[in-house]
């Protein structure tokens, strides 16, 4: 085949590489990848739009399922939103309970993580080992919550379920196990020739590139952006505990492994202080039903990055609006960039590298146009320019506003 | 009953090869599909295995309710496999609908594209009833000698 030909290979919706349905329209010369379309929206259930028909207790449960991996952290989002528009102040002891829940998440999910990176690059020795270990995990949030996925934790001014003694001592028995066995990864991911090789620049993105196209959580903090809500604008009981926040300066899927694995023994040393420091006490308040009129915008840093969780109320006993912005929404578009000029056989990998959750992802929007009362659905470039050219018309000037948020994030 | 079926029907129960597809779930049965695949729970004693390709797979299972987006490619999947095939549908989504049912996107449980052999209901199913419910069609595959489209047992399984 001659050099110069190219030529475009779908992939997806199923496809071995990854689990979730989403096509990708690679353009390719030879092997190396000029560009990448990526299809999204196989996924779109219209969660939504179901929470505007369901009362607030009902979403809480419907929230959980945007995202089987990460359920804690969209239901926690959402309340956390509730709870500020209706100004319920949690007892401290449920916010305890939440960051400990949060943090075993956390650990399941990077764990999980490991082992799918391991597979995409053909190490699946690591998956088992990886997967096995994350049983322990699975185990305890099990004893905790009643279920090993999708916790149903919490509820609208606390938490459903006590944690007693017994329970706190089996947490900390797990956690001692699972810190040694992360110890092994962290030595594997740092010192294994074949991950080194295999990790070491590919899907590369710099400081600047991650600050430019909004990379979050592990994929930014990877490239040495300094940022995460949990320290930033803590939640919960953040604010009480003492965390680094893991960044690396690799910018690429090596420094991503490194900064996942770093960041499960910091999430032993949170769920060590939540054990040690629970104080006593309720673990919920009464609320009323209805949710009195205001809105409110809610963060929360989950395994993959920031999610923010947007709710309006109108003083009944349903929210008006529910947006959700999960991380992955934010990282795709950095995705894009990393497989620019790079060799296919590296795209399951790079793919795999920002955590990606689909099922997260699939947002849609539909705009009525005045004109003909018809609904059409449109792009996100599209709608992308749409929002600029609408704030500019109003006088909003972003040229300051994106030097004051570029200065702001090198704190 | 001639040697050659015997020893297609053993064969066939003792290496079921199955291919995962995602019709629009949530991720957890997903990851629990892959959690009955690894270690603790390693369902490949029982000879299944994991392939990429629905011309390689004898059963199809599928997790989440079936998303408008997805109904057609979920057709063309599932002509794509050769015959016999059979389809385990994981979790109460795909079961029904679940808690996705009457969305607007959402068409239903898997059965509303395509015929279901066997039904696990959870959410998510647990890998302790995934491996039960797969296992009951791989018997019921050697016992019946009927079609099993039909079969609806439910199995118990979860804490």
């Amino acid at each position: 085949m001659h050099d110069s030909h190219k030529f475009n290979i779908p992939m997806g919706p199923q496809h071995p590489a990854l689990k979730e349905p989403e096509g990708f329209s690679v353009a390719l010369k030879g092997e190396k990848i000029l560009g990448v379309e990526i299809r999204l929206g196989y996924n779109h259930r219209g969660i939504e739009k179901a929470c505007e028909q369901n009362t607030y207790t009902q979403d809480l449960y419907l929230i959980e399922r945007v995202c089987g991996i990460c359920s804690h952290t969209h239901a926690t989002c959402f309340v956390q939103a509730i709870e500020e528009i209706a100004g319920i102040q949690v007892p401290k002891r449920a916010l305890y309970i939440r960051t400990l829940i949060a943090e075993l998440e956390r650990v399941h999910s990077h764990l999980l993580w490991l082992g799918v990176a391991g597979h995409e690059i053909g190490f699946d020795t690591l998956l088992m080992y990886s997967w096995r270990d994350r049983e322990i995990v699975m185990d305890i949030l099990a004893m905790l919550t009643g279920n090993r996925v999708n916790y149903g934790m919490n509820t609208i001014g606390g938490v459903r379920r006590d944690i007693t003694p017994e329970q706190a001592n089996d947490v900390l028995k797990a956690v001692s196990q699972l810190e040694e066995r992360t110890k092994y990864y962290i030595d594997v991911a740092t010192k294994e020739t074949t991950i080194i090789k295999r990790l070491s620049g590919v899907g590369v993105v710099s400081y600047d590139d991650a600050v430019r196209l909004e990379a979050v959580g592990p994929t930014g903090r990877a490239s040495g952006l300094d940022r995460d809500v949990r320290r930033d604008d803590p939640y919960a009981a953040y604010g009480e505990l003492d965390f680094k926040v893991i960044t690396d300066n690799h910018c690429d899927v090596f420094g991503r492994t490194i900064v996942r694995v770093k960041e499960l023994m910091e999430s032993y040393k949170i769920i060590r202080q939540t054990i040690a420091n629970m104080p006593q006490g309720p673990i919920v308040v009464k609320v009323a039903r209805k949710i009195p009129a205001g809105e409110a915008i809610s963060r929360y840093e989950a395994p993959r990055g920031e999610d923010v969780h947007y709710v309006k109320a109108n003083g009944s006993e349903m929210p008006e609006r529910v947006k959700i912005r999960a991380p992955t929404l934010a990282n795709i578009q950095v995705v894009k960039h990393m497989l620019k000029d790079r060799y296919l056989a590296d795209m399951p990998i790079v793919i795999a590298a920002i955590d990606p959750c689909f099922s997260c992802t699939d947002r849609m929007v539909s705009i009525e146009y005045d004109s003909n009362k018809k609904n059409e659905t449109i792009s996100w470039a599209t709608l992308h320019d749409y929002s600029i050219r609408w704030h500019r018309e109003r006088g909003t000037d972003f040229t300051d506003l994106n030097k004051r948020f570029k200065a702001g994030l090198k704190v | 009953m001639n040697l050659v079926k015997k020893v297609v029907t053993w064969a066939r129960i003792k290496s079921p090869w199955i291919l995962h597809f995602n019709t629009g779930a949530c991720n957890a049965c997903d990851i629990e599909i892959i959690a009955a695949l690894t270690p603790r729970y390693d369902i490949e004693r029982f000879g299944i295995q994991l392939k990429g390709t629905p011309r390689h797979a004898d059963v199809l299972v599928c997790s989440g309710p079936v998303t408008k987006q997805i109904e057609d490619r979920l057709i063309r999947i599932y002509e794509q496999m050769a015959e016999p095939k059979f389809v385990v549908a994981v979790g109460t989504c795909s079961c029904s609908g679940g808690v996705f049912k009457d969305c607007y996107n959402i068409k239903g449980g898997i059965d509303t594209t395509i015929p279901v052999s066997a039904y696990i209901p959870g959410c998510p199913a647990s890998p302790k009833a995934i491996i039960d419910g797969v296992i009951k069609l791989l018997v019921s595959l050697d016992e019946s000698k009927a079609s099993p489209k039909t079969i609806k047992e439910i199995p118990v399984g979860g804490e």
